[in-house]
């Protein structure tokens, strides 16, 4: 490890340091506001070093460079992701702020939890190697089924318990298919593997090996199709958000997606590319997109408690997600398929935002009435009328209805099926909008429409009203100007294009 | 102001109003209503005076240019092939319409500060008036034909909560509405035709050009006229583009909705309903006016319809008894005017008038609500004898009367005699009928305003309602002149009511300012300038001089062996001031028996037996299919492990079998 390797390193020390910090300090002043406070003061050091690194690779340099013999790579797609889960811990260390003060017991131990866990994310989006992304995988898992555990009552320990196990069991189905591929191509490392399942799918290999690759491919799937929800291995995902704290919720929906994306981006575009494969897996993507899609929102309308709902809306927006992934399937050229990729890394920017804005506004609520249940926002719009409207607001960008950042992901997502001749799936992902609004709706009809059960306001603290700006402010300003965080995202997919 | 102007300042007079109403939306009406309404009134004129002054700024620069200031538009996104891009296109029509625009708003913000002091909706009127100025700005600039399309469409809305502004009234209410309809219903070809462009949009990618912009359309035009073009319907477009100028600018058959909008408060009728919103039709024609000379067709319907509107609406101001209804039509008419300058291809004229017209209807207009400021009615029937209670009104009304009139030297003689002569020497087919129609109009228009100046200021007063609409009248003591913030703004009107016409399109060099200066300005409109005929100019004033006199042996004079005359044209004077029954026809035959008998109640049951039904369906659909999954999510970790490993079997096994 050359002293290079510790700068291009840096943000991800950064913020493990800062957790490690984090922790010190709760020994001598376990006060949550001093910890809140160091912990989101201290993302400006790690945010500061991947500026510093993005002036390196990013804009007109537009280059990678790899550290430790390669394992790691910084570019333009890795910093975004960085930025991404950055910009997801910034808003929700001080959104969390009142809930981890009524309801948590050790602060300390929360956020550093909380900013570990970030640490894996920020490392998979830069892993090329198959053994660290399984290390950053279990670094950014690990942290969030003890932090879905941490109310320490019956549901909340399930939850933690039920994400563990479950993450245990996609992380051997992942290894397993990590292990396949290993044994095909004789590497982990992405780049290498690509140029090898090149050689041995165009038939250069023994005849064998090409449906190993294949079983190998399916089981990754599976691993990854953990992480992001994506149907059917999202059957955790409703348990685990109503039983964690909500404030945990918040972050598994966004955080946990968007690391998620980046490596099944990054290991399918980089290393499982050759026109057959890609056929190959990007179908499987077309129908396991269709599934989620379906299934989340047709469970979702069944839902009565809001953060259940959310879960399910949150496999639906998985499956929307994967549109980006499976239009490779499609006929289009080099150029129309990274239209997939790009709409993916804008979509989990208008996600972060449109999610985060309605999940800090169901943490004030919540808090406030006592319940998670949709019936308890009844009237809401006369006790907290921008409450109500931000978290309208955010429904309507799940939705996908202008002018917010939901319609514009949503737009290029499935204006990139169509580009490459696959309208079919963007007429699934039209008719499962509307299906959509059936049940976002019924939240916004609940606070609009029915009678308040009592009418004492409904109140924020100053941090949570700053921290629920800043996604709102995000969901209209990408509605309506969506090039500002386009171009950079397509920007930033030009470097996992395939080697050659 | 020596340099070009900047994109950014040019961006700044759209974005000046448009702060204006955020502030006072977001700030003003809010927090300070209580206590400081009147600094919305301030702060939309400090706003509306620095967009005039950016105007200005944006004027001189083309002028000194001699031609369109060229800024890149931006990418606004992208969808496949195409590019929506949204920029500012500064060319000598913006430049003209700018400097009117923020001008009469201006002045009629000024005497809003008067004129709607102490109305309680203070602070929402001027937060509307700042949306309405930056909207309205924003169709002015706007590069692509969608980004004029949002703004043509948010004027609409800033009408519409205008002209309902009050609407407490029954009467706004349904005029606002009307309004809105009617509009709309000419907006439906508009769209039509942004949406053929859009479909034809493989004609302009393959030359490098974009449908949605203005500039690459006009190209296309240029060559679909030349014949180099083929499958574009560029009749079709143009009638498209004509059917949502004409419902914006009130011309036959769409245009009921203006005379009903003068439920408005003054100065939006003013601002709104004679100088600016109502002129974007015309302004839409000239601005697309490629695809217009492409189509021969197309041309011959706008002189038609314009010139027919002229005529017609002038006819119903003979009769009218409210004073702003009477404006009305006559705004109607003089719009008719501008549509068929348009029509017999002479665009520069259509824009000279269109200038002038802002600054003598504004006057009228703000004259009116000075009258009714003092009277409390806008009843002729009731006014009389303002003369001496309201010097500065009455002069500011007569010197607009008589320049609406086109009494030679005012500004109005102008621009309307250059159309006349136009229309005189065009060789096109239709132009000696709209010559005529717009002869007779030229008398009727001198009659029907100098019936509304003698029956308002001249003879006795007929005693005035002072309980008569919103808090005006009722200080005692008769009607009285206005304050001077509202004078003031009359009078600075009251200036290029004068003399715009002559300065701005001089015979002869006048000192710095060139002969003609305004049409050598406007060249790139296209379109033939005819000089002034001498001939043509005394018969209008004949025309023009005919109609104040039989106004004035009417009204002034009330001329009794004219009553036997009178009782004989009483059938015709019924028909007129009943509209035609058009009203009638429309809102009765054709809204209450077509509409809500025929078409309503067949979208009523495609709403209930299909729609409704569809929607209930997905939802039954949801929630049994979603039930049917439900046993799976029972909550036991051994389940939920057993469907993941089944799904990767499934994966695998599907691999395996179909490959």
């Amino acid at each position: 490890m050359t002293l290079r390797d510790l700068y291009l390193l840096s943000p991800e020390m950064a913020m493990a340091a800062l957790a490690s910090l984090v922790v010190l300090v709760d020994l001598v002043v376990p006060r949550t506001r001093v910890l809140a406070t160091l912990a989101g003061v201290g993302l400006l050091v790690p945010a500061a070093l991947s500026v510093l690194l993005w002036g390196e690779v990013g804009g007109e340099a537009s280059g990678a460079v790899t550290a430790l013999s390669g394992t790691l790579v910084v570019d333009e797609f890795s910093l975004f992701f960085k930025f991404l889960v950055l910009g997801i811990v910034g808003l929700l260390i001080p959104a969390s702020v009142d809930y981890v003060g009524r309801f948590l017991r050790s602060p300390g131990e929360f956020y550093a939890l909380v900013l570990f866990s970030a640490t894996g994310m920020m490392l998979l989006a830069s892993t090329t190697e198959l053994v660290s992304i399984y290390i950053s995988l279990e670094l950014t898992s690990l942290p969030l089924a003890v932090l879905a555990a941490f109310l320490r009552d019956g549901r909340s320990s399930e939850a933690g318990l039920k994400f563990l196990l479950l993450s245990a069991l996609s992380s051997a189905i992942l290894l397993y298919g990590m292990v396949l591929v290993y044994g095909v191509t004789g590497s982990t490392r992405l780049e290498e593997i690509a140029q090898e399942v090149a050689r041995v799918t165009a038939g250069g290999g023994p005849l064998f090996q090409g449906p190993v690759v294949l079983v190998g491919v399916a089981l990754m799937v599976a691993g990854f199709g953990f992480k992001v929800a994506s149907v059917p291995f999202q059957m955790w995902v409703p348990d685990v958000y109503e039983g964690a704290p909500t404030p945990v919720t918040a972050y598994l929906s966004v955080g946990s997606k968007a690391a998620g994306f980046a490596v099944l981006l990054r290991v399918f575009y980089v290393a499982l590319q050759g026109e057959e494969l890609r056929a190959d897996w990007g179908g499987l993507f077309a129908v396991l997109s269709v599934a989620s899609m379906t299934a989340g929102n047709l469970m979702a309308m069944l839902q009565g408690n809001i953060k259940r709902l959310l879960a399910y809306s949150t496999v639906a927006h998985a499956g929307y997600l994967l549109v980006g992934l499976a239009v490779v399937a499609g006929g289009g050229g080099a150029g129309e398929a990274l239209l997939g990729p790009s709409g993916v890394l804008f979509y989990l920017g208008a996600y972060a935002a449109s999610n985060l804005a309605a999940f800090f506004a169901i943490i004030v609520i919540t808090n406030q009435v006592g319940s998670d249940q949709i019936s308890a926002f009844a009237g809401m719009a006369r006790r907290a009328p921008w409450l109500a409207a931000a978290l309208a607001l955010a429904m309507v960008s799940l939705i996908g209805i202008p002018p917010t950042a939901g319609f514009m992901g949503k737009l290029y997502l499935f204006n990139a099926a169509v580009q490459n001749g696959m309208a079919w799936l963007a007429l699934a992902g039209v008719v499962n909008s509307v299906v959509s609004a059936y049940y976002y709706l019924r939240v916004v009809r609940s606070m609009y429409l029915l009678p308040a059960e009592s009418d004492e306001p409904v109140r924020a603290s100053a941090p949570m009203v700053a921290a629920l700006a800043v996604p709102v402010l995000g969901v209209l300003l990408l509605g309506v100007l969506p090039n500002l965080l386009l171009e950079v995202a397509q920007s930033a997919v030009g470097t996992i294009q395939p080697p050659g | 102001m020596g340099a070009t102007i900047p994109e950014a300042a040019a961006w700044a007079i759209l974005f000046s109003p448009l702060a204006s109403f955020l502030f006072i939306a977001l700030v003003v009406r809010p927090f300070l209503n209580r206590r400081y309404a009147r600094l919305a009134g301030y702060v939309t004129v400090l706003a509306v005076g620095a967009a005039l002054a950016l105007s200005l700024w944006a004027a001189a620069s083309t002028l000194r240019q001699g031609g369109p200031v060229g800024f890149a538009p931006h990418r606004w996104l992208t969808l496949g092939e195409l590019e929506f891009r949204v920029g500012v296109l500064l060319d000598p029509l913006t430049a003209v319409m700018l400097v009117v625009v923020t001008g009469v708003s201006l002045m009629v913000q000024v005497y809003s500060q008067g004129y709607m002091r102490g109305d309680p909706g203070y602070a929402r009127y001027f937060a509307f008036m700042s949306l309405f100025t930056a909207s309205m700005v924003g169709i002015v600039l706007a590069r692509s034909i969608l980004q004029l399309y949002v703004f043509w469409e948010l004027v609409g809305l800033c009408s519409y909560l205008l002209i309902g502004f009050w609407g407490d009234r029954p009467a706004a209410a349904a005029a606002a509405k009307k309004a809105f309809l009617v509009t709309r219903l000419g907006d439906v070809g508009f769209l039509l035709a942004i949406l053929y462009l859009f479909s034809q949009r493989a004609v302009f990618l393959e030359r490098g050009l974009n449908p949605l912009e203005i500039p690459d359309i006009h190209e296309v035009a240029a060559l679909a006229k030349a014949g180099a073009v083929g499958g574009l319907a560029i009749t079709w477009l143009a009638l498209g583009i004509f059917a949502g100028a004409a419902g914006k600018s009130a011309q036959f058959p769409l245009h009921t909705w203006l005379p009903d909008a003068m439920e408005g408060p003054t100065p939006v009728s003013a601002l709104i309903h004679a100088a600016t919103m109502v002129a974007a039709g015309v302004f839409l024609v000239a601005r697309l006016y490629p695809v217009f000379e492409a189509s021969q067709d197309a041309l011959v319907v706008v002189a038609l319809v314009g010139g027919f509107t002229a005529l017609f609406a002038a006819t119903m101001g003979l009769v009218m008894d409210d004073i702003k209804r009477v404006m009305a039509y006559s705004t109607v008419s003089q719009l008719g005017y501008m549509m068929l300058a348009l029509g017999i291809g002479a665009p520069r004229l259509a824009i000279f008038h269109l200038g002038m017209h802002a600054f003598f209807k504004a006057l009228l207009f703000l004259g009116a609500g000075s009258v009714n400021h003092a009277t409390g009615t806008f009843d002729l029937r009731s006014m009389g004898g303002l003369r001496r209670r309201m010097p500065w009104t009455y002069g500011t009304f007569l010197v607009a009367a008589l320049s609406l009139a086109g009494v030679f030297p005012l500004a109005g003689f102008w621009s309307k005699d250059v159309i006349l002569g136009a229309a005189w020497s065009s060789g096109e087919p239709v132009a000696p009928w709209v010559f005529w129609m717009v002869m007779v109009t030229v008398a009727l228009t001198a009659f029907y305003i100098f019936r509304v100046f003698f029956m308002a200021f001249h003879g006795a007063s007929r005693g005035s309602q002072a309980e008569a609409s919103h808090g005006a009248g009722g200080h005692g003591g008769g009607p009285h002149e206005s304050p001077a913030v509202m004078v003031l703004p009359m009078v600075a009107l009251a200036v290029p009511a004068v003399a715009a016409g002559y300065v701005a399109n001089p015979l002869s060099a006048l000192g710095p300012v060139g002969a003609h200066w305004l049409n050598e300005f406007m060249a790139s409109l296209g379109g033939e300038v005819a000089e002034p005929d001498v001939a043509l100019a005394i018969a209008s004033q004949v025309a023009a001089l005919t109609g104040i006199a039989v106004a004035a042996l009417l009204y002034q004079a009330r001329a009794r062996w004219l009553a036997p005359m009178g009782r004989g044209l009483a059938p015709l004077g019924r028909l007129l001031s009943r509209r035609y029954y058009l009203d009638e026809l429309y809102e009765g035959i054709t809204v209450g028996r077509l509409f809500y008998r025929g078409m309503a109640r067949f979208t009523d049951w495609v709403d209930r037996e299909v729609v409704d039904r569809t929607v209930d369906g997905i939802g039954w659909l949801g929630r049994n299919l979603g039930r049917s999954l439900l046993p799976l999510q029972n909550g036991q970790v051994q389940v939920y492990g057993v469907v993941i490993s089944f799904g990767v079997l499934a994966i695998v096994g599907a691999y395996l079998l179909l490959r």
